[in-house]
């Protein structure tokens, strides 16, 4: 029998649908993740399953007791995630898209971050919050933004960018049993992506890096949507004889550093591409890290492709021009030899 | 309150360019020229017009998501407001913001807004400016009923209750909040009910009824224009389209749906309030429709015709040394 293929909100919608049936406690809230409260037509169904139909179905399932519309109230609702989850829930929080997180930051960053550690561990606050990122939907400044690398860099939050439906499910279902606070990117562009998905639960480890394809001439690290580009890129430079190997960190917080560091020693290259803004990004982290741990293994200097330090674009010449794409990357690995 | 002539002419016109606006932008996005989203207007457009027919290019306005019809409203001009939701370098905005953030500083429009909640903090911002100076400026914060659950709204309602500043906050309650009925997301029947909280009058209208919203919208600028601070002006209404193009809106009830589209519908209601008094007469209605429909084929052709931005756009309006 042929293995099956699910796209990449199908492999997040079965997490959810099967963390749910495991955990009563496990609820999923947020704007419009059914739609549709208190129409009497629906009879209980939906009305999007969220903008990009990921929670569809949900409700029909588990009611919406355990499937909550939220009103437009960011801080309302994440904080109230935040509060349920120290409390004995175990919410999954749909954040729309990323850009919203600005509504909601304080229940971020001084509630749900610092609970666990300024209670001495007394709190734990096991909750997910889903996040759509990324440029490419012509979506313009304040819904195309790719802010992994500022939720990294807050202590309590742990962060995590798959690429593939595969690791989509296998993080979620993760992210969900964890006991600290996940902040789950998912790009905005993945909605085309299929790929093999096991049906039985399963889960991918944090803190451990996939390699999508492996190299001898240079290492490429790539996040997110840049994985897909870096993918195409080492396709380009293995026609220019150029051998390059495909790291996916899977996850920001906790980083895999060994793995990344074990292909630099092979290959004695490194180009990192993340789709943030330059300044103090993930790409430049992992650089830092690398000529840190790893410096007598490079041969060349490290590069970095990341978007401009400019907000997005709403015009497409403009947007295809500020996004970091297959093209820059080969040739950013290109420059290293 | 008799509206005077050419104001009352003005005032159709508006909300036929909101209209057509509106209805050519569905067409061109349903045929892929217009790229990214867009939430559109249509059947809200006695509000923007009932309030705006009281401003000045002086005033300001605060804007949401679906900003079109307040930008057409306060006299942004459509061939820029349409080369802008084209991406081209004519926009409005250079084609760098697109549908949801038109703005244009020289109209007091400081923009449409992707964040649901964004605007009213920046509508104080504007009303102390004009306090501080000491003009008659006011501003209108527009908002929907989803936003009116935002912590930015209520923050924002006493910042400008307190400081008295010359702010209307304008609730345009559509009924949903993107998929969710306001029944559902709000506590309370009626959003004005809420400036109570805040200590400034508060009015519940019919939105779709443009002679309602002018008078309650002259009291309240008259009010704020005369240093008395603040109001809160909730109008009913409705969205002829969905959330963003391309909502299925099985949310909405059918009949619902047709009767704002019909004998709701705030365009038909002010012709029939117009015609038989012979305010207005047919052949300047119709002379109104003819030169609308022209400027809006003009600003599809405009935009169309224009080019798109050059790259080095994309490192321009920032400070970007990277």
């Amino acid at each position: 029998m042929a293995e099956r293929e699910l796209n990449f909100g199908e492999a997040l919608n079965e997490a959810m649908r099967q963390e749910m049936q495991r955990d009563p406690k496990v609820v999923v809230m947020g704007e419009d993740v059914a739609g549709g409260a208190d129409v009497d037509h629906l009879e209980g169904d939906d009305a999007w399953g969220g903008v990009l139909g990921v929670t569809k179905g949900l409700v029909k399932e588990f009611g919406r007791n355990r499937v909550i519309d939220t009103p437009i109230s960011e801080s309302g609702f994440i904080g109230a995630a935040v509060g349920a989850a120290a409390t004995g829930l175990r919410p999954i929080a749909e954040m729309m898209f990323v850009g919203f997180m600005g509504v909601c930051f304080d229940q971020l960053l001084n509630q749900g971050a610092k609970l666990r550690y300024m209670f001495g561990g007394k709190a734990k606050v096991p909750l997910v919050i889903r996040t759509i990122c990324g440029g490419g939907y012509r979506a313009a400044a304040q819904h195309s933004q790719v802010l992994h690398s500022l939720f990294t860099h807050i202590p309590g939050l742990k962060t995590v960018v798959p690429s593939t439906p595969y690791d989509a499910k296998g993080l979620l279902i993760s992210a969900i049993r964890d006991d600290d606070l996940v902040i789950f990117f998912e790009d905005i562009t993945f909605g085309g992506i299929k790929g093999v998905v096991p049906e039985e639960d399963y889960t991918i480890p944090f803190g451990k890096a996939d390699i999508k394809r492996a190299g001898e001439d240079v290492t490429i690290v790539a996040i997110g949507k840049m994985v897909h580009h870096s993918l195409t890129a080492a396709t380009e430079l293995e026609k220019q004889g150029k051998s390059a190997e495909v790291i996916d960190p899977r996850t920001l917080s906790p980083f895999d550093e060994d793995t990344v560091l074990e292909s630099v020693e092979k290959t004695g290259r490194l180009v990192i591409a993340d789709e943030s803004h330059p300044r103090c990004n993930v790409a430049t982290d992992i650089a830092a890290m690398v000529a840190d741990k790893g410096f007598d293994y490079l041969n060349a200097p490290i590069k970095m492709v990341s978007a401009p330090h400019t907000p997005v674009p709403f015009s497409p010449p403009l947007e295809d021009h500020y996004l970091p794409n297959p093209q820059k990357i080969s040739e950013a690995a290109l420059g290293l030899f | 309150m008799d509206i005077p002539k050419d104001k009352l002419l003005w005032i159709y016109e508006r909300m036929q360019l909101i209209r057509v606006f509106e209805t050519r932008v569905s067409t061109e996005f349903g045929k892929g020229k217009i790229p990214g989203f867009v939430h559109l207007y249509a059947g809200e457009e006695a509000v923007a017009v009932g309030i705006c027919a009281h401003l000045t290019d002086a005033d300001y306005m605060t804007s949401t998501h679906r900003g079109h019809g307040h930008c057409v409203a306060k006299g942004v001009d459509v061939r820029g407001m349409m080369a802008e939701l084209f991406g081209r370098a004519t926009g409005i905005c250079k084609g760098k913001g697109g549908s949801m953030h038109i703005a244009d500083m020289d109209k007091g429009m400081l923009g449409a807004n992707g964040i649901v909640g964004g605007g009213p903090p920046l509508a104080c911002g504007s009303g102390l400016t004009a306090k501080t100076n000491g003009t008659d400026q006011v501003t209108i914060c527009f908002f929907g009923d989803g936003a009116s659950e935002q912590g930015t709204l209520h923050e924002s309602l006493n910042l400008a209750a307190i400081w008295k500043l010359p702010i209307i906050f304008v609730a345009e309650n559509n009924g949903y909040a993107e998929s969710t009925p306001a029944h559902y997301h709000c506590s309370v029947e009626n959003i004005a009910d809420r400036a109570a909280a805040y200590n400034m009058p508060g009015v519940t209208i019919d939105g779709n009824d443009l002679f309602a919203v002018y008078e309650s919208a002259h009291e309240a600028v008259a009010r704020a224009r005369a240093g008395q601070g603040p109001s809160l002006l909730e109008c009913k209404t409705y969205r002829h389209f969905g959330h963003f193009e391309g909502d299925a809106q099985t949310y909405k009830i059918a009949e619902e749906n047709e009767k704002y589209r019909t004998e709701l519908d705030p365009i038909k209601r002010f012709k029939d309030a117009v015609l038989p008094r012979s305010l207005i007469s047919e052949d300047e209605l119709a002379e109104i429709d003819q030169r609308v429909n022209a400027a809006i084929d003009e600003a599809v052709t405009f935009a169309e015709d224009s080019p798109f931005p050059e790259v080095q756009e994309t490192f321009t309006d920032v400070y970007v040394n990277y």
